[in-house]
């Protein structure tokens, strides 16, 4: 088999049986109304790499990332079966407080949605929230989250002005520095870096492994390549079931299911 | 004629129509200003109505003022509360598409109804007595739709990506709204509460049967007292005045019901600009 793909450094050196088990999925099913959109899914994410789950548009990866931190529960005709453990702890028990889980756990979406709010606002936001810092705490707080996310030195000097006038990549890694700021363990990504240039995408995959060290990043992307350069471990999704889960050097290089074959040398997509 | 020669005829013909169109608001302002400005002067601004057609109009300008600052203060909040839970709470079904369509049904309402309704039931059954609170209760009744409308679509309008965000980072649906809905919907919220003041202030029907007289010549110094306002003044001199002095008060009246009214409408245009700015 010939295939081009670029593993990373540190995936090539990795071994899932070292690395500790962070988020936990046991027989998860979900619907979206009649829509079986996840069947029975068994997954174990482990903790201080990035996980990529990537497949086709409509395979479910998103709604799986979404899964993590319960944001599907939003759709009123989404319905669950199973579990998702955090750290031992069933995020979809009966008493579970949604709104701590998502503290713990921060998002960041396919587009940059900053808020229509200064830079520091933006940051601040969640520290506000829920109330965690003020007045020199919260600036120490922005200017943490931002070194973070790799933007400080871009905005020092214009924290007051407004979001919107950052570029693209610039927007997107505000985001990544406002999901910092509620100092969460994991961070899900869900293909944020489909809206921008090839340029924004280095800095925002560099970011990415720099996360990795705190944080717990899951990462759901199209972009076969981009699995292959940031993760340590690899998902292929497939109508709603996962197909092939291992170490990306494995998954890229020794797919055992026939599909994944197919689709990491492109015959469909 | 062929092709190109329509194609002309048509144009000329848009072309009438627009600025027939836009010609006549200025006629309308010119009119009143030239037939109303002879009636301006410091004693029609600050003095009283006397012996119907003289005098001045004071208490008739702070009766109007008053009346669309009550009907505000009571049709603004429940209005906009209304309008955050048609637009985030209600679910999609029968009741909510209902309630929707009496507000849509309400914002088309002859006010005249509306005003036989408060004569009726405010004034009559729950003793409000023609007052102040009276006809501003009212004139809620027809600004509320209005403002339900508008600010429902603003709220409509603001992306559903900002929900998200928020919602990743903890916060719970009322937080969301408070901090992150609301904010971007102010500068359509303001234009919708405006636009139901400016209703309210030109209203006449519902103030004639709920609020006064129209020639009172006092402020009205409690909520259940009668109040002049500017509408109902005019239409009194215009269809009960003798003189030609009784004329030009009605347009001098309008006159500052229109200043009155412009300045509304450019407060609005302010502060949705100076909002819409902040948003980026």
């Amino acid at each position: 088999m010939n295939n081009t793909y670029m593993i990373n450094g540190d995936a090539a050196a990795f071994s899932p049986r070292l690395a500790n088990d962070k988020v936990v999925f046991k027989g998860f099913n979900l619907w979206y109304g009649d829509n079986h959109v996840l069947k029975d899914i068994d997954a174990t994410i482990k903790s201080n790499i990035v996980t990529a789950f990537m497949g086709p548009s409509g395979c479910g990866k998103s709604t799986l990332l979404r899964s993590i931190d319960r944001m599907n529960d939003i759709i009123p005709s989404c319905r669950t079966e199973g579990d998702v453990y955090i750290d031992g702890r069933n995020i979809y028990d009966a008493d579970e407080d949604v709104y701590t889980l998502r503290k713990a756990v921060g998002m960041v979406f396919q587009k940059p949605n900053p808020f229509p709010m200064s830079i520091y606002d933006n940051i601040a936001y969640g520290p506000r929230l829920h109330k965690t810092a003020s007045g020199d705490e919260l600036d120490k707080i922005v200017e943490e989250s931002l070194r973070g996310a790799a933007l400080w030195d871009e905005v020092k000097d214009r924290l007051r002005m407004n979001a919107f006038g950052l570029s693209g990549g610039q927007q997107q890694r505000l985001c990544i520095a406002r999901a910092l700021s509620i100092n969460p363990d994991i961070i899900l990504m869900d293909e944020p870096c489909s809206a921008l240039d090839p340029i924004a995408t280095i800095k925002i995959e560099a970011l990415m492994r720099e996360l990795k060290e705190r944080y717990t990043v899951v990462l759901v992307t199209h972009n076969l390549q981009q699995a292959a350069r940031v993760s340590e471990m690899t998902a292929f999704m497939y109508l709603g079931e996962i197909i092939e889960f291992g170490a990306t050097r494995d998954v890229f290089e020794n797919p055992r299911n026939e599909l994944t074959e197919n689709y990491i040398t492109g015959r469909f997509g | 004629m062929n092709e190109i020669q329509r194609e002309k005829l048509v144009k000329g013909l848009l072309y009438a129509a627009v600025g027939l169109s836009i010609v006549i608001l200025p006629i309308i302002v010119v009119w009143v200003t030239a037939n109303g400005l002879g009636a301006i002067n410091l004693e029609f601004l600050t003095g009283r109505p006397y012996r119907f057609e003289y005098g001045g109009i004071y208490p008739q300008i702070i009766g109007s003022v008053y009346l669309v600052s009550l009907c505000t203060l009571l049709g603004g909040p429940l209005g906009i509360a209304s309008a955050i839970y048609l637009a985030e709470y209600a679910p999609d079904n029968v009741v909510t598409r209902t309630v929707r369509f009496f507000t849509e049904t309400l914002a088309g309402m002859p006010s005249i109804v509306i005003g036989l309704f408060g004569l009726q039931f405010l004034v009559y059954f729950l003793k409000l007595k023609t007052s102040l609170l009276a006809g501003a209760v009212s004139l809620s009744f027809m600004m509320l739709p209005w403002t339900i409308r508008a600010s429902e679509e603003a709220i409509k309008v603001v992306p559903q990506e900002y929900r998200e965000a928020s919602l990743a980072m903890g916060a719970t649906k009322w937080q969301t709204i408070l901090r992150v809905v609301l904010p971007a919907a102010v500068p359509g919220i303001v234009t919708g509460v405006l636009l139901g003041m400016g209703k309210a202030m030109g209203e006449t029907a519902v103030v004639w049967l709920t609020a006064g007289s129209g020639l009172e010549a006092f402020v009205p110094r409690t909520l259940r007292s009668p109040t002049g306002s500017l509408p109902m003044y005019i239409y009194l001199l215009a269809t009960q005045g003798h003189t030609a002095e009784g004329m030009q008060n009605a347009f001098g009246a309008s006159l500052v019901l229109l200043v009155m009214f412009l300045a509304m409408s450019v407060s609005a245009l302010l502060i949705r600009n100076h909002y819409l700015r902040r948003l980026g």
